[in-house]
């Protein structure tokens, strides 16, 4: 449950997740919109059967790669869908109904066993690749193993199968296992069947599949890390032979092979699109807006200067949506450092929230205030608020001093803040939260580190933080599915705690948060689970572990030319599979 | 290098004569020609002229900040706008209160923080300026004069310092140095680990020019009559050749400074400078730059860099005019 854009986040960034989820409004079903500001976070903007066209898609760096197998960008498990589709997929409408698990390549959800520990699904007979074979589930099967057992050779993507997979043999991957019947806890007992044998009962183990490592991929065909550059299609499009270039970018063009009916919530609208790599953001933000561009497709949203040109300008406005990311930025409080929870009960009421909001870009395009850890747009949240974060967003100082004196440090204490250096918007919402604290006479200082190793050796580091009094630090997190459990548990499970990459950065070890969370992976009925997150939320928050800073928003800029255009919120972004071209 | 450099020497009079007309024929020493001719260049006075006002901005700005006049670090959100995150009005928010503006997201008074950030970038760049100053005189002096098997060991640690990764060493040494050491702490401690990883790893380059000036000065006739007369290894070094090398180590530290500001704005450029909220120039330009806010409001990267320029550019035109004074030959 590593944060899917890693490197994503490090560009300068806000998130984008739907606006609508907070009122849980949001037209279900997708209904037709016209371009308004934020009209594609509810409606589904310029809706179309039209086809024809190429689409215009840029980034700024690269993907980390096209392999369905061996990439970890939330923007690729987007768009991948388009020439590799996975067992289930998310529901192709706006709104809070867009959380849905779809089927994609498969006839229906898995069904699992009494027991927890089976999960099987069936995919549509006569489906076939582009290459001209018929799609079996031993090609899923297959890219299952090489996916997540064979990290020397494509490291990039997580490793969730292996992880809830049973494995006593220990499997080596099919690149050093050779022997034709692989991992034996995923069984093909016909070409249109897969079974999962699980370790321990997974409840959500639907959320896995709708991972591009479902996608099928031929075992003849498969050529390692060098796989990306021509993958087998099994979506409407396929990369144009030759096309790919790893510094310029790739073109997909239309896969002949494919039918509507094999994926039926995928659409096959334009004739061609090009994905353009290592745009530099401005360029890129300028090209959009002069409509030579379609789409950003990393989908973290417009850089600083464009923002506040298309927030100014009603023309343009109307062709931007301010979507939430899924992304939470907040403050771990360390309670290892602070241990006493009425001092971090200070530190909530204290901060000055709108001054995060402003570090981040505002309230359109940086991202609302939080009070909860669990962000709107993701399954399970409930809306709370034990610090008036959204009630009294500049901090509440007299609640503030009760506490430091219930916490037996009237005079205030002093701790180190920890900041990744070179993201300018984590020193200045660090240096805002150590404006807030000393009016309550609570001294910090500021240290920065490098943002490669933060996560692993500094911030990372249990031990690191301790030695040097860090008892708070910046961070951001998102999940890899967009639900409770995904998004919780390694940052509440006091098992999850590491002594180098640890995300469990508060240092929580809460008994009860730690049983909740095992009865939610064991829990077959998702209301049951969606409480549950619920409550492991509130538990974290009356702990004052987390101090949460914004529900992250992006400002997305979409080119009036496009249709079927709109925010998906298990993205964040605009979902890949639907747009078209007037 | 004609003749010892020595203050009460009479050979300028032949120049001090055309001018000798109705006023008492004085005698000018070498330094007081060296001062007109200074004085009669015009881009070297301004630039001395700016360097004591940066200078005096500094220590004003010393007592400004201890008295609460400047507020560097004081927050104004109602100056934000809470939509964007960004300061009303045209560059920067500019107004009769906050003459420069207003840094983005928190509105802190930008004049304050050039102010108060100009005493750090100064006193950083004196003062390794000066560290390398004394280290590298010191270790060329006795490089040049000494000759034989010291020479070449000094050579060899100059060309070991030269060829050093310096950038690399101070980003991992100001990542290591965090809290407190030495019996230091905050801003002293920070100021300290800049002072050294820039004067420390700069003095080869000052180094070889004494070394190369102190080896042609030994073989003169001063030198040698000096050593006939029975002076001794450190007496010559100290009276004979180091006056000597009174200009060429001042016309070089002048032009050191400059360089060292710009690396004291590198180093907070790339983070591993003084810790926020604490300013500096470095610091402010690269805020502007990673956060995109000078392509919305160039305001940020103009404020600090115009600040830099001033500065780099002052000390230049110094430094240039000070080594055409002294030694009018070399131009």
């Amino acid at each position: 449950m590593k944060r899917r854009n890693l490197i994503g986040m490090a560009l300068a960034m806000t998130g984008l997740s739907l606006v609508s989820a907070c009122g849980g409004g949001g037209t279900s079903g997708g209904s037709a919109g016209s371009a308004a500001y934020s009209a594609g976070n509810t409606s589904v903007v310029n809706a179309s059967e039209a086809t024809g066209g190429t689409l215009n898609y840029g980034m700024t760096n690269t993907p980390d790669s096209l392999d369905p197998g061996n990439t970890y960008y939330a923007f690729m498990w987007n768009f991948s869908r388009l020439y590799a589709s996975p067992l289930l997929t998310y529901n192709p409408v706006p709104g809070a109904d867009g959380l849905k698990l779809v089927p994609d390549l498969a006839t229906g959800l898995g069904q699992v066993s009494d027991n927890g520990l089976t999960w099987t699904y069936h995919i549509k007979s006569g489906m076939t690749l582009s290459d001209g074979e018929p799609i079996t589930t031993a090609q899923i099967k297959y890219a299952v193993e090489r996916g997540n057992f064979a990290k020397d050779v494509l490291p990039n993507g997580p490793s969730y199968f292996q992880q809830y997979l049973a494995d006593p043999a220990k499997y080596q991957g099919p690149y050093k296992d050779k022997s034709p019947g692989g991992l034996s806890s995923i069984e093909t007992p016909d070409d249109t069947t897969i079974v999962f044998h699980l370790a321990q009962p997974f409840a959500d183990f639907d959320y896995l599949v709708t991972s591009p490592q479902t996608a099928p991929v031929p075992q003849s065909k498969d050529t390692g890390a060098n796989y990306q550059s021509e993958p087998v299609a099994s979506g409407p499009y396929m990369i144009k032979p030759g096309s790919f270039n790893p510094n310029t970018g790739v073109t997909l063009v239309k896969n002949p092979n494919w039918k509507q009916s094999d994926t039926p919530t995928v659409k096959q609208y334009a004739d061609q699109i090009n994905l353009t790599y290592n745009i530099s953001g401005d360029d890129l933000d300028n090209r959009l807006l002069g409509g030579s561009m379609d789409l950003d497709a990393y989908g973290t949203g417009l850089q600083t200067a464009a923002r506040a040109k298309v927030l100014n300008n009603a023309t343009q406005k109307k062709n931007a949506d301010a979507a939430l990311s899924g992304f939470l930025w907040y403050f771990p409080i360390n309670t290892q450092v602070i241990d006493n929870v009425d001092c971090r009960k200070a530190i909530e009421y204290a901060a000055d929230k709108t001054l995060f909001q402003n570090a981040y870009g505002g309230a359109e395009a940086g991202g609302d205030i939080a009070s909860t850890v669990l962000p709107p747009s993701v399954v399970g949240y409930q809306k709370f608020d034990d610090y008036e974060a959204t009630t009294q967003p500049t901090g509440d100082l007299a609640k503030a001093k009760d506490e430091l004196t219930k916490c037996g440090k009237p005079d205030g204490f002093s701790f180190n803040i920890a900041v990744r250096g070179d993201r300018p918007k984590e020193v200045q919402t660090a240096q805002a939260l150590q404006q807030s604290l000393q009016k309550i006479n609570v001294k910090t200082d500021i240290l920065q580190y490098p943002t490669g190793d933060y996560g692993t050796s500094f911030a990372g580091s249990p031990q690191f933080m301790k030695d040097h009094n860090i008892g708070m630090n910046t961070y951001g997190w998102a999940a890899d599915w967009p639900e409770g459990f995904g998004f919780l548990s390694q940052i509440s499970d006091g098992r999850a705690i590491r002594s180098a990459g640890n995300s469990n950065m508060e240092m929580l070890n809460d008994p009860q948060v730690n049983q909740l969370l095992d009865q939610a992976a064991a829990a077959p009925d998702a209301g049951t689970r969606n409480g549950i997150y619920g409550q492991i939320d509130k538990i974290m928050m009356d702990q004052a572990v987390i101090l949460p800073e914004l529900y992250a928003k992006s400002l997305l800029y979409r080119n009036p030319s496009l249709t079927n255009v709109f925010v998906t919120e298990a993205y964040g972004m605009y979902d890949y599979t639907q747009i078209g071209k007037k | 290098m004609a003749a010892p450099l020595d203050m009460s020497s009479t050979e300028a009079q032949p120049e001090s004569v055309v001018t000798g007309m109705g006023k008492a024929i004085e005698g000018r020493s070498l330094g007081q020609i060296a001062w007109l001719r200074l004085k009669r260049d015009r881009w070297a006075m301004a630039g001395a002229i700016v360097v004591v006002v940066l200078i005096l901005g500094a220590l004003a700005s010393l007592v400004l900040d201890a008295t609460g006049v400047l507020q560097p670090n004081t927050y104004h959100p109602d100056l934000i706008d809470a939509t964007y995150g960004r300061p009303t009005g045209a560059f920067g928010g500019i107004s009769w209160a906050h003459p420069l503006g207003v840094d983005p997201s928190n509105g802190r008074d930008l004049l304050a923080r050039i102010l108060v950030g100009s005493q750090f970038s100064l006193l950083i760049a004196a003062g390794s300026t000066l560290l390398s100053v004394v280290i590298g005189v010191a270790l060329g002096l006795v490089a040049g004069f000494a000759g034989g098997w010291v020479d070449t060991l000094i050579s060899w640690l100059m060309n070991v310092f030269l060829a050093f990764p310096l950038l690399l060493f101070a980003i991992a040494l100001s990542g290591v140095v965090q809290q407190s050491a030495f019996g230091l702490s905050g801003n002293a401690l920070h100021v300290a680990v800049l002072i050294f990883v820039i004067g420390f790893f700069n003095w080869p380059y000052i180094g070889r020019i004494v070394r190369g000036q102190t080896l042609s000065l030994r073989e003169r006739e001063f030198v040698e009559a000096a050593r006939s007369l029975g002076a001794r290894g450190g007496y010559i070094l100290r009276r004979e050749l180091l006056p000597n090398l009174f200009a060429p180590i001042l016309v070089y530290t002048t032009l050191l400074i400059p360089t060292n500001i710009l690396f004291e704005a590198a180093l907070s450029f790339l983070g591993v400078g003084l810790h926020p909220p604490t300013p500096s120039w470095g610091g402010m330009l690269s805020d502007a730059v990673n956060n995109g806010s000078y392509s919305a409001d160039p305001e940020y990267v103009l404020v600090p860099g115009i600040a830099i320029f001033i500065t780099v550019m002052a000390f230049n035109l110094l430094g240039d005019g000070l080594r055409d004074a002294l030694d009018p030959r070399a131009r």
